[in-house]
This record gives C-alpha cells, structure tokens and sequence, in this order.
C-alpha cells in the first residue's frame, strides 16, 4: 500500500564530504597508514541566507527528514538547524529500542514501515548503527491481560507483521533470568516479536548527519532558533543566534521543546511536556538475549553491548523541562526490576539520567502541517521517538515534498483532536500520558 | 524529590501526591463554539517556567492543591488550599 521505497540503493554521494566511503578495505588500509585518512564525518557548516527547506531541531526526526528530502524527494537545498552539537538530545537519551507491536492497524503499518527501514538502514547509510534484531518480549500477568495481548498479536498478523505466544517454559528458556513465579505478579507468558530489538542510538545520529552531508544538506550546529518570521501569516525563515535565514519551508522537530517552538508563532499544541528516566548498570557477562518488557508495573529492560543493562519505566507524571528524574520514580522502576528479575538487586547502578518529551494528548505523535502556512510539525513523539526515526523522517520528507500526508502518517494529522478523531492506541480511550 | 508544604498536613513527599495538571484553564462558557472547548480540553501553554498546576494530596488529607512550580528548576514557589 506503501508509494514509498524499502530501502533503494542509496543514489551516488558527494566524495567531497562526509570524510569518504567506509568499508572494511577502508579500515584496513587506515590501520596500515595510523588512522591519518579520516576526516569529519559531517561538515560544520556556516548558514547561507535562504534555503527551501529549514529543519529545526537535529535529533534523529531532524536528520532523517533531511537526508530523505535530499536523497528521496530530491530537496537538498536544505539545512538543519540544532542549538547546540548533534547528537546530545533526545536521539542520544533513549533506551535504543526498535519495535512495531502497537495495537492500531494504522500505528502497526507506520511502526513497521519504520522497521523496515531499520532492517536496511546501515547498509543505506553506509554507517555501522548496529542494528540488533534480538526480539521483544512483552510479558503478561493476567489472563484478561493475555487476552488483551492475543488481541494485538492477532491485529498484527492480520496486518503482516511478525508476533508469537510463548507460554511460561517458553519465556523461561528464552529469559532464565524471569522470576515466573515472584509471589505478587507471577508470569503466565509472554509475546515476542523478533523482528524488535536494539539500535545504537548515537549511530543513528552520526549516521544520518554524515548521509545527509553527503547528500547535500547543510548541518549547522550551535544555532539555536530565536523567533519564526512571518509575512501574511506564512512563515518565511527564521532567526537564529547565528544571524536570520530565510526558507520556503520551516519544519520543527524538537520534540521535547515544540510548544515553545510553536509558541513563536501563537499556536499552542496539545501536548505536555514530560521527564522519563533510563538507567545503566555496571557491566556484566551477556545474561539477557531480548528486550524484555514487565507487563505489571512500569520496567523494561535490555543489555548493550557493553555489557550495562539499560532499563527504564514511566514518566515522572508532571510537566518538567529539566533532564533529570526524581528519586521517588527511581525507586518504584527498580523495585519493578528487581521483582521480575530478583539477581538484579546485585547490581550497581552506575548513570540515570532524563530526557523530556512532548507526551501528546493522546499518546500518538504528531506530523501535520500546520494552521500557519508553510510551518511544518514533528513531535508529540511521547516515548516513542527512537524507533520511529526513519519512518517519521521519511514520511515528514514527503510532506514537506509533496504537501500532502503520505497514507501512512495521514492519521496523525494534528487536527485529529479538534475533531474527535484522536489515534486510540491503548484500546481504553484517548488519554494524555499514554505511550 | 519534591517537597509539597500541604497546608493541610505540613511538607510531604511528591510520592504523596498525585498530578492533576494545569490549573489555569478555564473552561469555556455553554454556549462557547466547538473550537473553544478543543482548546480547553487538549491545547496547552506547557511553558518553560512558573506554571500553576493541581496537585491531589491522594496519600494525606485528599484535598486538591494549587502549586506554583517552576517546570525547569522544579522550584515550588507557592502552594494555596
């Protein structure tokens, strides 16, 4: 159903930049030469005046909308706009996790559009995101909680995509570690979708950055936007601490910080901003081969390949721009970890940290154009930002491109909750604070 | 950790309370158009700053709170019955 591409072989690169072709002939030959060969992975550049597309914002959205634009929709009169270096945002903050287990046939073909595009994105970006394919687990307590997930996996087969019922000797040969039976929350089983797994999340960032330079794109950093210019009610451009640039189109993703973007141009958005925790802990010997998610409180849980588990739950629950977590939500992640995997109370904890998230009003994200012509938006990401980074960046591209949604993301038009029609991903109703 | 000085039952833990979002909304008049009500019931200032909000003091005497917090620092400014 999808007009877009998997993943085409990527068009012909600029060799001037993006500090050349990697390959394993190439590593070898810099090691021989003590690694004097490479260069910058991705230009700092200086902004020009105009562009036809400004992109606001260089998290994972920000470059992928720009690399698509310029590799898909041949735009590359682009620029990316990032207040401060790449990478230190929300796309290096996350728990790395890929999946499309969702519960709504529309949020099911987007979500696995995206991984789909993970399944071919290093090969594409010629960059090393170490894409794991390692599975998800998502565990269930109760029997209507079974139901309720039977339910999903059966709505996703339905729409193609991969999910499979393990009973409890299942989930145990899969996670030795699972306490089935901790006295509160026993497990009755679990489901598992292999295709989900991990992406190295700062990869991801470089890896964009470096393919979008290359493609064309203008990544300037350390420029923060100060106001959005306006003629007519239509945006013209921006300005920044680095001087004003004009633009035919600006396109924010900023998630995290978009009502203060939008609140440049008067619009206020249905969205709250929220901290969510992640934590690592000291590095151990490979002990969990999936992502394992707790079916009975807010924890889940993967291992890097560092060795640190990396874990997280819910939001801290009230508006707060400030990357760190409370104690008390670290406390009850924890005692959620430590009831499904009791050897977890062994280890140390060694970084927690927050990052802050545009939870929309009904836990879908947002990529719409706006009531302010040639204002486009990308955000309300609420939890779910990091996997959907090449599927939200491909089908930004195409609004940007075409002015039109493209089928896939058509329904997360923000004009939805004006109009009754909001995305009822948690099957209880349209609620804020939802995934 | 916040610190609420409820003043009902004196400084409690934030694990006391339960969120119950912006206070500065006011709901619209019957007769207000469609729009207004969307307005009220999902558009938000979400500002970066002071920001007056609910807080239901769900472990303690049950009373709902207006809190005055800074939504960056976390700083509570002011808290009225």
């Amino acid at each position: 159903m999808s007009s877009l591409p998997d993943n085409p072989p990527p068009s012909a690169p600029d060799a001037r930049r993006g500090g050349g072709h990697y390959s394993g002939w190439r590593l070898l030959v810099e090691g021989l030469r003590s690694q004097r060969g490479w260069s910058r992975a991705w230009s700092k550049s200086t902004p020009r005046p105009h562009y036809r597309v400004v992109i606001v914002g260089g998290g994972g959205h920000g470059l992928a909308t720009a690399y698509y634009l310029a590799t898909e929709f041949g735009i590359s009169d682009v620029a990316v706009l990032e207040k401060g270096p790449i990478g230190l945002g929300n796309v290096g903050r996350n728990t790395t996790l890929i999946r499309s287990n969702y519960f709504q046939p529309d949020n099911i073909r987007f979500y696995d559009y995206s991984l789909r595009l993970w399944e071919g994105l290093e090969r594409r970006l010629n960059f090393n995101t170490m894409v794991s394919q390692r599975g998800t687990l998502n565990l269930f307590h109760t029997e209507a909680q079974r139901d309720l997930f039977t339910r999903r996996a059966n709505v996703m087969r339905v729409q193609g995509v991969d999910a499979e019922a393990l009973n409890r000797a299942a989930v145990k040969r899969l996670v030795p570690l699972i306490d089935l039976d901790n006295g509160r929350y026993p497990v009755l089983g679990g489901f598992l979708q292999r295709r989900g797994g991990t992406v190295r999340h700062d990869a991801v960032a470089w890896g964009y950055a470096r393919a979008a330079c290359r493609a064309g794109v203008d990544i300037i950093e350390q420029c923060e936007v100060t106001a959005i210019r306006r003629a007519n009610d239509r945006v013209i451009g921006v300005d920044t601490t680095r001087g004003p640039i004009g633009a035919d189109i600006v396109c924010l993703a900023v998630a995290g910080h978009s009502s203060r973007l939008a609140a440049m141009v008067d619009l206020r958005l249905p969205i709250e901003t929220h901290v969510l925790q992640a934590f690592v802990t000291e590095s151990v010997k490979p002990l969990l081969h999936c992502v394992v998610t707790y079916g009975a409180g807010h924890f889940y849980v993967s291992q890097s390949d560092k060795g640190g588990l990396v874990f997280g739950g819910g939001i801290d629950g009230y508006n707060s721009y400030g990357q760190r977590g409370s104690l008390s939500v670290a406390e009850e992640v924890t005692a959620a970890g430590v009831t499904l995997m009791p050897e977890l109370a062994r280890l140390r904890v060694l970084r927690q940290w927050g990052g802050v998230m545009d939870m929309s009003m009904d836990g879908s994200p947002i990529i719409s154009k706006t009531p302010i012509d040639n204002l486009i938006l990308n955000g309300g990401w609420c939890y779910g930002g990091f996997k959907a980074i090449p599927a939200g960046g491909m089908t930004t591209a195409h609004l940007i491109a075409h002015g039109i949604p493209h089928p896939l993301a058509a329904h997360l038009d923000l004009r939805r909750f004006a109009a009754g029609r909001m995305v009822d991903e948690r099957g209880i109703g349209p609620f804020p604070y939802a995934h | 950790m916040l610190r609420i000085n409820c003043p009902w039952c004196g400084v409690r833990d934030e694990a006391e309370f339960r969120y119950r979002g912006d206070a500065s909304l006011a709901r619209p008049e019957q007769s207000a158009p469609a729009a207004a009500f969307a307005a009220y019931v999902y558009e938000r200032d979400n500002e970066l700053g002071w920001h007056r909000e609910w807080w239901l003091h769900v472990g303690g005497c049950r009373k709902l709170l207006k809190v005055t917090r800074h939504t960056l620092t976390h700083e509570i400014r002011e808290v009225s019955g």
